[in-house]
Order: C-alpha cells, then sequence, then structure tokens
C-alpha cells in the first residue's frame, strides 16, 4: 500500500515536471516546480523548506522518492532494469527447461540478469565534501557548479536536450551537458541503483541529516527475520545491512520496496522515536577554501562587429516574385548582462538561478538563451536577435522556481527599467542617408525613441530617452540593420523603476 | 482585331475531340462540349502565366515545376484554351522560359503567346530591343501573336518608357513587318490616365487592350484604378478586343467571406465559388480571352466546365454579383492579388503572404472580431500561432521599415506600408489582448 502510494505520486510529479519543461500546462503543475528544495532555498522560500525539512524528520527522505525528478527518474531506470532482467531470466529459465526435456547433457552457464543490490557502507567524505563545496559555492555566487549536479536543474535540462534539439533555442553547451548528465544518471542507476543520491547530490545529503532522525522509518523486526536477505538485495539504496538488521537512515529513501518483499513480515514502516539506529554519525565537515569562482568571463560570445554598410538586401533586378534573403542577426555587444524583468538585479539573478532551464522553456519570443560561458554556464541571458521580450509576457518570472525571476505582472513590467538602448548611427539607415525608417520608434512600448531631424541633416534620425527605455528590445529585434542592429540595449546591473 | 490578327485556323473542340482528348490525358475528368470564342480561334479562357506550380529544388529554392505546367499546358490546349499570356519579368523571370518549353511540344499554329515588354523604370532603347528579342528567342519564333506594353497608367509613363526611348517605334516597324500581331497595352491607373492612353488609338492602333475586370472591379476599383465598367465602354465604343487579367482577382473571389459564399451556394450549389467570376467576364461579347493563372489542374478544369458549352449570365444574375461586390467592401480585405510586382521587398517582408494570411482568416471567419465574441481564448491563440507558423518572424509585418518602395509598384494601387501597418496593429492588439 505505501510502495503503490509512493509509485502514484511519484508518476504524477515526473510527468508534471517533465510536461513543465516541455513548455505544458504551467498553470496545473507549475506548483511541482516551486516544491524543489534548491530553487526554493535560493529563492528564500522558508515556507516550502521548513515544509521539506519537516516531512524529512518525520517520514524520511520521502522527498527523494515522490518530489525530486532525478529520484523519480532513477527509479523509472531501475525499474526498467528490473523488468528487462526478469525477462531475460525467464527466458533463459525456458531455455534451460528446453534442453533438459530434451535430455541435453550440454552445459550451461547460468547467468544472473535481474539486479542485486547488497549493502555498502557509505562514501561519506566524498557526500560531505560536496555538501560543503555546495554550500560555499552559494555563498561566493558560484551557483553554476552547483546546479551542474543539482538534481532538479540536472533533471530539467536533461530534458530539454532531448525536447528542444533542433529548436533554435538549443545550444551546444546545453545539448552536451544535457547529454552527459543523462547518459551519467542512467549508467550509475543501472550499475549501482541510488548511489547517485547518496554519494553526490547535496540535496540528498542535506536531507540526510535530518533523515536520520526521523520519527517513522522502516525498521527490521529481530525476532521475525530470517536473513534471507532480500531487503537487502532489493535496496537501491544499499542501505540495509541484514546482517546486524540496521539500515542506515541517512541513506533510505523511503520506497518501501523492502517492505513488500520482506516474506515474514518482518519489514515494518512505524513510529520509532528519536532513537539513532543508524551506524556512525557524523556531522558536515564545512570545508572552506574551496576553489574561487571565474566570474571574469563576462563577455559574451565574441561576435565581431561585422560592418554592416548596406546590410540590408536590395534587390538586383525588377523580376517580380520570390523573397530576399534575410541575414541572421548576430548578438551585439552588451556592456552588461541583459536579465528578466523580475531579476532584481544581474547579480542577484546568477545568485538564485540553478539554470534548470524552466524560463528558457516557457520564454515564447526567443529572448532568453542558456549561456555558454564559463562564468554563468548554462545560466540564462536574454537576447534579442530572434524576438524581443514582449509586453504581455511574464511567463518567465511565473515559472521561475528559485526567486532569481521574481514574479511581476504585466503592468508592473512597464515599468521596470532592465536596459537602455542606445543608437549607433554607422549602422543606421536614415543616419547614412539611405532608406528613412523609424522603425524602432514606431515599435517602442514606452514611447522612449523620438525621431529627430539632426542637425544639418534631412533625415530623421532615432534618439533615446534614457530614462524612458525599459530594454525591452523591440527596437533591437525590429531594426532593418543586419547582422548587427544600428539599435542596441544594454543591461542595467541593477534594475530599476522608470 | 487588327488586320494582322487574321491568324483565324479554327481548332475548336468538337465533343468528340474533346471526348478523345479527356480519354487520353493523365485526368480523369471528362470534359466535353465546346470552347467559347468570341473572337474565331481565340478560346476566351486563357491561360495566365504567372502562377505556374513550383516546387523546392535540391537546394531549398523554389523552381517551376515543368513537369506539371507540360501536363497543364497539354489539358489546356486539348480543350481549346490557347492563349498563353506571360512577361519576362514573371515568377522571378522564369516564366516565359517554362511556357516556351511546354508549347514548343505542340505545333506553332496550334497556340497564341501573348509577352510583354517589362521595363518600368527608366530605361533605354537597347533594353527594350533587347527584351523583345529575347522573348523571340525564347519562343523559338519569329512572331509574336499579342505583344503588350507592360502595365502603363499615364501619358507621362508610356512617354518615359516607350515613346521617348524609340521602343514603340521600334514596335509599330515590327507590327508592320509581321513579327508582331497584335500590339496592345496592359493598364492600371485612373480614369485620367486611360482617356490619355486611349486616345493615343488614333496614332497606333491598339489591336487590343489588357485590364482587369471582374464584378468588384466593375463598380468597386481599389484606391484611385478606374471602374472596370468605364474601362470596357470605353474600348468597346472603339471596338478594341480586351484581354481580361484578374477576372478572380488574385483567387479573392474564389474565396469570398462565408457569408457571401452561401448566398453563392444557395443559387447555384454545385457550382464552384470561382466559376461565377468567370462566367460573369464571359458574359461581356467584347472579351477575347480572359486570363486566369491556373496553378492546378482542379483550376484548370474548374474553369473548362464554365467555359465549355458556356451559358453567359442573364441580366438578374449580373446584378446580383453586383450587389454581393458591394456587400464585400464591408470586409476589410486588403485587396492584393497576390500578382507579386511588390516583391521581393528588400527587407524580406512577405507582402503578399501577410495580406493572404490577413485575407484568409477574413474570409474563413477565424478572424478574431472582439474580446467579448465567443471563442475569443481559442480563437486568439489560433490565430496568433497560425500567423507563426505562415510568416516566419523576420518575415513578418512588424519588420516593415515602409520605405514604400513596394507602392510604386503595385497594379492595385494599395498602400502596402500603411496596409502592413494595419494588419500589424491587429495583431499587436491581439497579442497584447487590448482587442475592444
Amino acid at each position: 500500500m505505501l510502495r503503490k502510494t509512493r509509485i502514484v505520486l511519484a508518476a504524477l510529479f515526473i510527468t508534471g515536471i517533465t510536461l513543465l519543461f516541455l513548455g505544458i500546462g504551467h498553470n496545473w503543475w507549475g506548483w511541482m516546480a516551486k516544491l524543489q528544495f534548491l530553487p526554493s532555498l535560493l529563492a528564500l522560500n522558508f515556507a516550502v523548506i521548513i515544509g521539506i525539512l519537516l516531512l524529512t524528520l518525520l517520514s524520511g527522505r520521502i522527498y527523494c522518492s515522490v518530489i525530486c525528478p532525478m529520484g523519480i527518474f532513477q527509479d523509472l531506470v531501475l525499474w526498467i532494469r528490473r523488468k528487462g532482467g526478469e525477462k531475460m531470466q525467464k527466458r533463459q529459465a525456458r531455455r534451460i527447461r528446453k534442453l533438459k526435456e530434451q535430455g541435453s547433457d550440454a552445459r550451461i552457464t547460468v547467468r544472473q540478469y535481474t539486479k542485486k543490490f547488497e549493502y555498502r557502507k557509505e562514501h561519506r567524505l566524498v557526500r560531505y565534501s560536496v555538501l560543503a563545496l555546495s554550500v560555499v559555492s552559494i555563498f561566493v555566487s558560484g551557483q553554476m557548479l552547483i546546479a551542474l549536479i543539482a538534481p532538479y536543474s540536472a533533471y530539467g535540462r536533461m530534458v530539454r536536450s532531448i525536447a528542444a534539439t533542433g529548436t533554435d533555442s538549443m545550444t551546444l553547451p546545453l545539448l552536451v551537458t544535457g547529454l552527459l548528465t543523462l547518459v551519467i544518471i542512467c549508467l550509475c542507476a543501472w550499475r549501482w541503483g541510488r548511489e547517485y543520491c547518496n554519494t553526490v547530490c547535496p540535496v540528498g545529503t542535506f536531507l540526510s541529516l535530518f533523515s536520520r532522525f526521523s520519527l517513522f522509518r522502516p525498521v527490521i523486526d529481530e525476532s521475525k527475520c530470517v536473513n534471507c536477505a532480500r531487503c537487502a538485495r532489493g535496496c537501491k539504496a544499499s542501505c540495509i545491512d541484514f546482517k546486524t538488521h540496521k539500515i542506515d537512515y541517512s541513506r533510505c529513501v523511503d520506497c518501501f520496496d523492502c517492505i513488500e518483499t520482506c516474506q515474514e513480515g518482518a519489514l515494518e514502516y512505524k513510529y520509532a522515536g528519536f532513537c539513532k539506529c543508524t551506524p556512525k554519525d557524523a556531522g558536515p565537515a564545512v570545508k572552506a577554501g574551496a576553489d574561487s569562482v571565474d566570474q571574469g568571463r563576462r563577455a559574451f560570445l565574441a561576435t565581431g562587429v561585422v560592418v554592416a554598410a548596406g546590410s540590408v538586401v536590395h534587390a538586383q533586378d525588377h523580376m517580380h516574385g520570390g523573397l530576399a534573403e534575410v541575414i541572421d542577426k548576430k548578438t551585439p555587444e552588451r556592456s552588461e548582462r541583459l536579465v528578466p524583468f523580475g531579476a532584481g538585479s544581474v547579480k542577484s539573478f546568477y545568485d538564485h538561478c540553478t539554470a534548470c532551464q524552466l524560463c528558457v522553456s516557457a520564454c515564447k519570443n526567443g529572448v532568453l538563451q542558456p549561456s555558454s560561458d564559463l562564468g554563468h554556464f548554462l545560466q540564462p541571458y536574454m537576447s534579442y536577435e530572434d524576438g524581443y521580450c514582449r509586453p504581455e509576457c511574464t511567463a518567465c518570472s511565473q515559472v521561475c522556481p528559485a526567486g532569481a525571476i521574481k514574479p511581476v505582472t504585466v503592468e508592473q513590467k512597464q515599468t521596470i527599467r532592465i536596459g537602455v538602448a542606445k543608437v549607433n548611427l554607422d549602422l543606421c539607415l536614415p543616419a547614412q542617408g539611405k532608406d528613412s525608417c523609424g522603425n524602432c520608434s514606431y515599435h517602442c512600448p514606452s514611447g522612449a525613441i523620438r525621431m529627430v531631424r539632426q542637425q544639418g541633416s534631412r533625415n530623421q534620425i532615432p534618439t533615446v530617452s534614457e530614462d524612458r527605455c525599459i530594454g525591452c528590445g523591440a527596437c533591437e529585434n525590429l531594426c532593418p540593420s543586419r547582422p548587427i542592429s544600428a539599435i542596441t540595449v544594454d543591461g542595467l546591473s541593477i534594475h530599476r523603476n522608470a | 482585331m487588327g488586320a494582322g490578327a487574321a491568324v483565324a485556323t479554327i481548332d475548336a473542340c468538337t465533343p468528340d475531340v474533346a471526348k478523345k482528348a479527356g480519354k487520353a490525358s493523365t485526368s480523369n475528368k471528362d470534359l466535353h462540349g465546346k470552347m467559347l470564342q468570341n473572337y474565331p480561334g481565340i478560346g476566351v479562357l486563357g491561360y495566365g502565366c504567372m502562377r505556374w506550380p513550383q516546387k523546392r529544388n535540391e537546394q531549398g529554392r523554389n523552381v517551376i515545376d515543368q513537369e506539371e505546367v507540360n501536363r497543364l499546358v497539354d489539358f489546356a490546349l486539348e480543350h481549346g484554351v490557347n492563349y498563353f499570356d506571360t512577361s519576362p519579368v514573371y515568377l522571378g523571370g522564369d516564366s516565359e522560359r517554362a511556357t516556351a518549353e511546354a508549347l514548343n511540344r505542340h505545333p506553332r499554329d496550334k497556340w497564341k503567346i501573348a509577352t510583354k515588354m517589362s521595363v518600368f523604370n527608366a530605361t533605354t532603347y537597347e533594353a527594350c530591343v533587347e527584351m523583345y528579342r529575347n522573348s523571340l528567342r525564347i519562343f523559338k519564333t519569329d512572331y509574336l501573336d499579342y505583344y503588350l506594353l507592360h502595365g502603363i497608367g499615364t501619358l507621362n509613363d508610356f512617354n518615359t518608357r516607350f515613346k521617348n526611348t524609340g521602343a514603340m517605334d521600334f514596335l509599330l516597324k515590327e507590327r508592320e513587318a509581321g513579327h508582331i500581331k497584335n500590339l496592345g497595352f496592359s493598364f492600371h491607373g485612373n480614369q485620367e490616365g486611360f482617356d490619355q492612353i486611349i486616345a493615343l488609338h488614333e496614332q497606333y492602333h491598339w489591336d487590343f487592350v489588357q485590364i482587369q475586370m471582374n464584378y468588384v472591379d466593375w463598380e468597386h476599383p481599389n484606391g484611385r484604378n478606374t471602374r472596370a465598367d468605364y474601362l470596357y465602354a470605353e474600348l468597346d465604343k472603339r471596338e478594341i478586343p480586351i484581354v481580361i487579367m484578374e477576372p478572380l482577382r488574385g483567387g479573392a473571389l474564389s474565396d469570398v467571406p462565408a457569408q457571401i459564399a452561401d448566398q453563392l451556394k444557395a443559387r447555384e450549389p454545385e457550382r464552384s465559388i470561382a466559376s461565377w467570376a468567370f462566367r460573369y467576364v464571359g458574359s461581356f461579347p467584347r472579351v477575347l480571352t480572359a486570363l486566369s493563372g491556373m496553378t492546378y489542374m482542379e483550376h484548370l478544369q474548374d474553369n473548362l466546365e464554365s467555359f465549355l458549352d458556356f451559358q453567359p449570365l442573364d441580366d438578374e444574375e449580373k446584378k446580383f454579383l453586383l450587389d454581393v461586390a458591394t456587400l464585400m467592401e464591408d470586409y476589410p480585405l486588403v485587396k492584393c492579388t497576390a500578382c507579386n510586382y511588390c516583391m521581393p521587398c528588400p527587407y524580406g517582408i512577405n507582402i503578399p503572404g501577410i495580406f493572404k494570411f490577413y485575407n484568409d482568416n477574413i474570409t474563413a471567419d477565424t478572424f478574431v472580431k472582439s474580446k467579448e465574441q465567443k471563442d475569443y481564448t481559442r480563437k486568439r491563440r489560433k490565430y496568433l500561432l497560425a500567423y507563426n507558423e505562415a510568416i516566419p518572424t523576420v518575415r513578418q509585418a512588424d519588420h516593415c521599415i515602409a520605405c514604400r518602395r513596394c507602392e510604386r509598384d503595385c497594379p492595385q494601387n494599395i498602400r502596402i506600408p500603411d496596409e502592413l501597418r494595419r494588419i500589424d496593429r491587429y495583431i499587436e492588439s491581439l497579442k497584447r489582448e487590448t482587442l475592444e
């Protein structure tokens, strides 16, 4: 019963969260992302954190089996492994029976296809070092380090790397990281069960500090136990020592498989009080002096500014029909990064972001992209080559579970300034005496761009009222100058009100 | 018709011939009957070669689907369609070649070719003559049945392009020498311009004139363009044969708003919407031929059904269509015929594509009218998705910078940038949900 409930809940969660990363149904299961531990921690969402900790204190690491998509994903891999193994085992049995019936005396090597786990000691040093490093990296704003191994965002990247392949929002670093994570996690789960959760995952290790004191837990009744080892062999966390009848509750993820497996009824999930039944305990050894993160690399992918004199393709002749080629836009140099409305400041954004890619998948305008810059690996940034931050859209701020992008309303969005546009008259068509234009001014939602007749010139050129510009990028995206727009947006390090 | 135009081999289809031909062709449609001819030897259904079917080649570019063109031309000739109208500038300059390739598989006396001197801006005598000689070369012939000064609108226009360059004198000599059987012009413009150019009839003797005529343009032309009823009457008065272009307004009269389509279908449930437009122009005796840019076999067959054993509309039916045209004025349609003269836009905007998307949604009633409307959310979502699907974002209306190059080239006199901005404002109001 307990196990079945766990499986149903887990199925719901992984379906919901996977759909979220596919950009489907945020209104229905958006809350699932908000229950994730690390994002909530970075968002300082204390209600969720305390909730998860209380749940862990009460009943162990249920979070790892039901809420964490990465944990459920590994269970899925293990389930496939078990089903496949059983099938192979049956096939082998049939073959043997057949051979026996035929009276063959050929020697058959009987192979073990189903996975059997056994009790292993915890890798204490690795576990706590990773946790310590993660804590340090949060304090020194190196979120990207912890984000690489944190379960929820790693899962998000896995899904994105598969789902977004072939679309414009795909970048090579994301693809490589996502697929690499997928391969490693699959292999690791296949071979060692929940080893990732109990050795690498900082969230798992942190929760283990509480789960070892949990009030409810699976307990082995020594009087009933016949030492058959079924429970230990089925334990994907390798935490049941059947010989001593001890369970390492710091690693048990409350899957309840053992309870179902035990034919003697010796295992029971019950109230056990505040006793410490774990083999030895070690407090977290906070290791200082973690590598300081190289924050120096601010620069975007270096875009050599192609001098785009006459960048617009003009029709060569007057033949009718056909479409002129449109050169793709290139990312311009920006003096400061552009981060979404609701981020507050560039620093705050990168301090909170776990690079889970949820906002990237929510952005329907092609503005948010994962960075390939080492300093902010896979954390998103905004750019306006394929679209601009539309005034009616607040999708990224609604989905962010980490508080990197705080919720804003459409009305609030009009009053926040995240960047400021600047004009490069060397590229601007009217300033260069080519076509009259004014498209930036026409489409500016805040009326910040005005066309002014330059002194001594016939043409009207765009000028920006710096204090009105909110940095949405409509001007940059719709500027006819290609590949580099004549009007581009620089980020503001601290967002402010218009 | 001019004296030089007497190539009167009557190759009309008898029912027997057509039946046999119908079997021989790849189509399974059994079409028979006699092709309508108002002037001997010319089928009133003419082939406009501006919209040949296209396909993507290995490089991903659109090229004319020659195999299909051949099939269409064969079928057309079998059924008495023998007037083919092309121009050196159609389909990126490839229409003449593709048309010639298909036609030259048949004896020269079976088809009539009409092509044009398609010089538009400042030009030279040499460029004009070269364009003319090139057409002769492409069609591997020493005479052109019909030759047009392409799209003139005012006397000034005629003078700069054809008179002052000396091209007109050259063409008159070519007509005398029999290399041009019929010399005429195609017209887009206002009434004053038409009066000026038709006045030249005394001097040059226009053998035919090509005008835009259909039941909408009859009384409701776009912008400053001339009413077709006036054009027809003036030409009729002078007994000049008339070639009709855009009898279907670039397909707009086959895809009319749903409520109007209902009215047409209520009268003739079995006939296509388009057939009304063709029967309308076919009912005027001064019409030499009515050009239709039939891209698909189905278009051709549907039109043939109208013109084989043709039944003219009576006065009541004509009146009905004119009422329909009046009703259509109430819809905010862009009067684009997808002639592509505005293309390619130097900024990459897909102008006819955007207009088509906008019009199609109005006629199909998938246009979102107001926030209060039933199904507003679903319709809005669908509309916006479909827009991105139909037009890549970099080619959408918001990228138009209003350089107004296209406006000069539009034969329909559409203020293209203004219309694009109107559509963009509409789409913006959908996106921002600020629709009334």
